[in-house]
């Protein structure tokens, strides 16, 4: 990487055809992704983003390691005080440290919104992939089904899917109420994801190496995992680091009209849910959470991004 | 593979050639209408065998080559007749998965530039040893062994090293090398080169056509250069078969068309060479374009651009005149233009 010219004649791949082109053992091999490292590593954005990731994971992991309080502890006497030096943030309606409910809402957030955009890369990726490779009839089917989806407009079909497959009188355990969630976001979410992994396939498709691939032997198999997949992985993953931030605001909006995520678990959409009616009397029990949820989003759209021109080969 | 050939060609009664066409006809459907791009190609090749197949873009050359390599887009292209025989069997009539493990270790290909048929996101040692992986089943060092081997068979230099390097750290003619090397890994008995030396320098195309001719040579393969430079396959070729419209227009041992083309469009692309003894004259340029494949001209297809055209060129689509055992001309007035010579 020290010496722009070298990399310039490797990138374009010219030179005289009749050298002894032996590279030096410094020369490391340089493909797709060490080229994208070494334009993210000079972006101050991808570092702040990562920082920020690597503290909400922690927080998600072992919320003990930032709060000693358990926000669970209710003092009725305090509800609704304000900030202090005992509690940073204050107390919220019932008098539980909204501090230590931040910090343990950081773990159904962002398990919601991994496991959501996993599933919807599962499914999307799945359909797409299949889609563009077999096209005629197995693309229509897809497409048409993504499109029939995507009609629905998305809190929409969330109220009503939510609303008549998990009826707030059940009292099901955290994992359940999660798992529901998580189901819904993805059945709702992957026609977009599709749509990606489609057209990224179908432009690799038709590229030579393909054809080639075939005219040497490979079957349908190994030309979609050895050739069209890693080809195709760029858009997709970079969709998807955006889609977990996008996820967890979906969440949060789903647990805001009471149909998301509800107690027993912790999150930033509940406690910002249980005190929209308070906000001119005791905003802090809104804020705050609504802080950490937008600080949360934010870290995964920024990351995305950076990844996303750092893979725009026009960028480098 | 070959106890699937030998099953379909039961008692080995098959006298002809290791491959042959005949009479092959591929349409391809368009919104435009129907594009007929092979019109009844006839060709064989033999193991150490050289056949040089010239014509310009669109002559249905490198169509020919997808179909025999089975990787013809279908649709829209459609293969709407005749036979492809590898070793006697038709390998049209076979299910896919059969035709499959032809590729590869029996009728191999390279193809025009390298880069685009490289995967870019994989070392090209990698590639080379996907091939035994796939096909032999053999293990992961083995196969890199044998990859280093291949890279030093098409003389990269300082195998071992660039074993790891990605298609775009070499140059044109580097990664050239790979994929031939791909493409014998297995020892194919055909090899195919589509237009392999035309996205390269001049000094290195020399280079590849030897290599490719050495190759051949050393495994006794039989070899199909498909090409539009008349130039390249001189000296490599044992017979050419030059194609216009879709069809086999003549079919020649190569020295016998250079010295005496019995084609006007051979004649007209022997003479289009620039050459040092007629250094000042105006180069000579066949006239008007190739036909549109959508619209035949009708009879000779040739006739639109032919000096030797006459009345029932336009309506007689000429047969492809035997003028020895070894030469056919697809034209009326073949006597003619051989008696003509060439400038």
């Amino acid at each position: 990487m020290s010496d722009p010219a070298v990399t310039q004649d490797l990138v374009q791949g010219v030179g005289d055809p009749s050298e002894p082109a032996v590279p030096t053992r410094s020369n490391r091999p340089r493909s797709l992704w060490v080229d994208t490292w070494d334009i993210l590593k000079r972006r101050p954005i991808f570092w702040i983003s990562l920082v920020m990731l690597i503290l909400f994971l922690l927080m998600a992991a072992f919320p003990s390691l930032f709060t000693s309080k358990d926000p669970n502890f209710a003092t009725l006497s305090k509800g609704m005080d304000g900030p202090s030096g005992e509690a940073w943030f204050g107390y919220d309606l019932q008098g539980r440290d909204v501090f230590a409910r931040c910090i343990y809402g950081a773990r159904a957030s962002i398990v919601v919104g991994v496991l959501a955009t996993l599933l919807t890369v599962l499914l999307g990726g799945v359909a797409g992939v299949l889609g563009a490779y077999y096209a005629r009839w197995v693309d229509s089917l897809f497409s048409r089904l993504g499109e029939m989806v995507l009609g629905v407009p998305y809190v929409l079909g969330g109220i009503i899917i939510l609303g008549t497959i998990a009826p707030a009188q059940t009292s099901p355990n955290e994992f359940m109420i999660m798992a529901v969630v998580i189901l819904v976001l993805a059945v709702l979410g992957w026609p977009i994801l599709m749509r990606i992994a489609r057209s990224a396939v179908l432009q690799a498709k038709h590229q030579d190496y393909v054809q080639a691939a075939r005219a040497l032997g490979a079957g349908p198999f190994r030309i979609i995992f050895k050739h069209l997949l890693p080809n195709s992985l760029a858009p997709i993953l970079v969709y998807s680091t955006i889609t977990v931030g996008s996820y967890i605001g979906a969440e949060a909006t789903f647990s805001l009209l009471g149909i998301g995520l509800r107690p027993p678990v912790i999150s930033w959409g509940i406690a910002i849910a249980d005190h929209t009616r308070y906000i001119r009397t005791g905003a802090h029990a809104m804020l705050f959470p609504a802080v950490f949820l937008s600080l949360c989003v934010l870290t995964f759209v920024m990351l995305g991004e950076a990844v996303r021109d750092a893979l725009d080969p026009k960028l480098r | 593979m070959t106890q699937v050939l030998s099953e379909h060609a039961a008692g080995g009664s098959h006298s002809g050639a290791l491959l042959e066409v005949e009479n092959l006809h591929v349409e391809f459907h368009t919104r435009a209408g129907v594009a007929k791009a092979v019109n009844g190609v006839t060709y064989s090749v033999d193991a150490g065998e050289t056949l040089a197949v010239l014509g310009e873009s669109g002559s249905g050359k490198s169509v020919t080559a997808q179909t025999i390599m089975g990787i013809l887009d279908m649709p829209p292209g459609k293969i709407t007749g005749g036979q492809i025989r590898f070793r006697g069997v038709d390998l049209l009539s076979l299910p896919e998965d059969q035709r499959r493990k032809i590729r590869g270790e029996g009728i191999s290909m390279v193809f025009q530039d390298a880069l685009s048929a490289l995967n870019p996101v994989f070392p090209v040692g990698w590639q080379i040893a996907e091939m035994f992986r796939q096909h032999r089943g053999t293990s992961r060092s083995e196969a890199k062994k044998k990859a280093i081997e291949l890279m030093d068979r098409v003389r990269i230099p300082a195998a071992k090293e660039r074993v790891n390097d990605y298609p775009h750290q070499f140059s044109g003619g580097m990664r050239q090398r790979i994929m031939i090397a791909m493409a014998i890994a297995l020892d194919p008995e055909i090899l195919i080169a589509d237009e392999p030396t035309t996205a390269l320098d001049v000094t290195v195309q020399a280079q590849i056509m030897g290599l490719l001719s050495d190759l051949r040579r050393e495994s006794d393969m039989g070899l199909i250069l498909i090409t539009h430079d008349l130039g390249v396959v001189a000296d490599v070729a044992d017979k050419i078969a030059v194609m216009y419209g879709g069809r086999i227009v003549e079919h020649a041992p190569v020295h016998d068309l250079y010295a005496r083309p019995a084609h006007p469009y051979s004649k007209g692309l022997l003479e289009s060479i620039p050459r040092v003894d007629l250094k000042g004259q105006e180069l000579y340029a066949i006239k008007g374009m190739p036909p549109n494949l959508l619209e035949m001209p009708t009879g000779c297809a040739f006739h639109p651009r032919c000096p030797y055209r006459r009345d029932n060129c336009v309506t007689d689509v000429p047969p492809l005149y035997s003028i020895s055992g070894t030469r056919d001309s697809a034209c009326h007035y073949w006597r003619e233009v051989l008696d003509d010579g060439s400038r």
